[in-house]
């Protein structure tokens, strides 16, 4: 069977289901791969992302977890506490008042993390870049950030992608079992 | 009738190219103008639409729009400020809703209101330094270490 679990049926535990699994031939439910593998596998399918969203991207984030974009089907729905997180979606504006909060919902979610900023406010500041005493020019001042992605706001389509995208930097990440990174 | 009433508390009425009217008035007397404008049953501006700071560059101003439900009349109270030290009396006692836009105009113009029920800044951090919408305001390098 194929050893690609991004597009392999999950593995079965042993004793679930009714009929047991053949132990050999094309129906065979044994996946073969190392301990990254599977661990990144995990990791992608399951992005919990942080209930939190400071401007109008909020609403495209709400359309993408609703019912028409489904972010479910990726394995991404919302917890409405950063200590369940796996992401953080910064969607908005982030400014210098709230920029104290971003931080603290950050370092209160339990590593591995990621970041992902959506949206012009989130990348560089966006309209606010010229001008504004009160807005971070960007929320990569203040934390990590893997995914960028561009859009004032950008579409649930967009956002979707962008999460792809970080599934994928997931998958390529080694040593992620027990060795240092 | 304000003039008759305050006499030379009202300074003047601005009336060409304002809608509505204007009654420019000393800033001493503008809690007793609100008072009388909000209970007076001829007026009774019960409502305040908006409270405003201005920033003229020699001279602040803190503007009110006024509305009455009753009669359908809206008119506007000004109060000309100096720039080092503004001070007005509150109305948050005449209209309740005055106290959000005092606080406003106090952390964005840096206009203090005397017996204000509760002036802190609304907008920005506690910490912050200045009043970003005064025309001579500088903007600070950094804030809690980062670029602003």
């Amino acid at each position: 069977m194929s050893n690609d679990p991004a597009h392999g049926r999950p593995p079965a535990p042993p004793g679930h289901g009714a009929a047991p699994a053949p132990a050999v031939g094309p129906e065979a439910h044994v996946l073969v791969g190392n301990a990254d593998l599977f661990v990144n596998w995990s990791r992608k399918s399951s992005l919990w992302y942080l209930l939190f969203a400071t401007a109008c991207c909020g609403i495209e984030l709400m359309q993408a977890g609703a019912s028409r974009y489904d972010l479910d089907r990726f394995g991404a729905v919302f917890r409405a506490t950063p200590r369940q997180s796996d992401l953080m979606l910064v969607a908005g504006t982030i400014t210098h008042k709230m920029a104290d909060r971003v931080k603290r919902l950050y370092d209160q979610m339990p590593e591995p993390k990621y970041v992902i900023a959506m949206g012009s406010c989130a990348n560089t500041g966006g309209p606010f870049y010229k001008d504004s005493y009160c807005v971070v020019k960007g929320v990569d001042l203040l934390i990590p950030v893997d995914v960028y992605i561009p859009g004032c706001p950008p579409r649930p389509e967009a956002l979707i992608d962008g999460i792809l995208r970080l599934q994928k930097i997931i998958m390529k990440k080694k040593n992620v079992y027990g060795a240092k990174a | 009738m304000l003039k008759a009433r305050f006499g030379d508390a009202v300074v003047e009425l601005q009336s060409e190219g304002f809608s509505p009217a204007f009654v420019v008035v000393a800033p001493a007397a503008v809690r007793d103008v609100a008072r009388f404008l909000a209970d007076d049953p001829a007026l009774s501006f019960d409502s305040l639409m908006s409270l405003s700071g201005v920033d003229y560059k020699d001279r602040l101003a803190v503007a009110y729009h006024l509305h009455s439900l009753a009669h359908r009349h809206a008119v506007g109270l000004k109060a000309f400020l100096p720039t080092e030290s503004p001070e007005l009396p509150t109305v948050d006692d005449v209209w309740p809703a005055a106290n959000f836009h005092e606080r406003e105009a106090f952390d964005l113009f840096g206009i203090v209101f005397t017996g204000s029920k509760d002036l802190r800044r609304i907008l920005l951090p506690e910490d912050w330094e200045g009043h970003p919408l005064r025309k001579d305001y500088k903007y600070p390098d950094f804030y809690h270490g980062i670029k602003v």
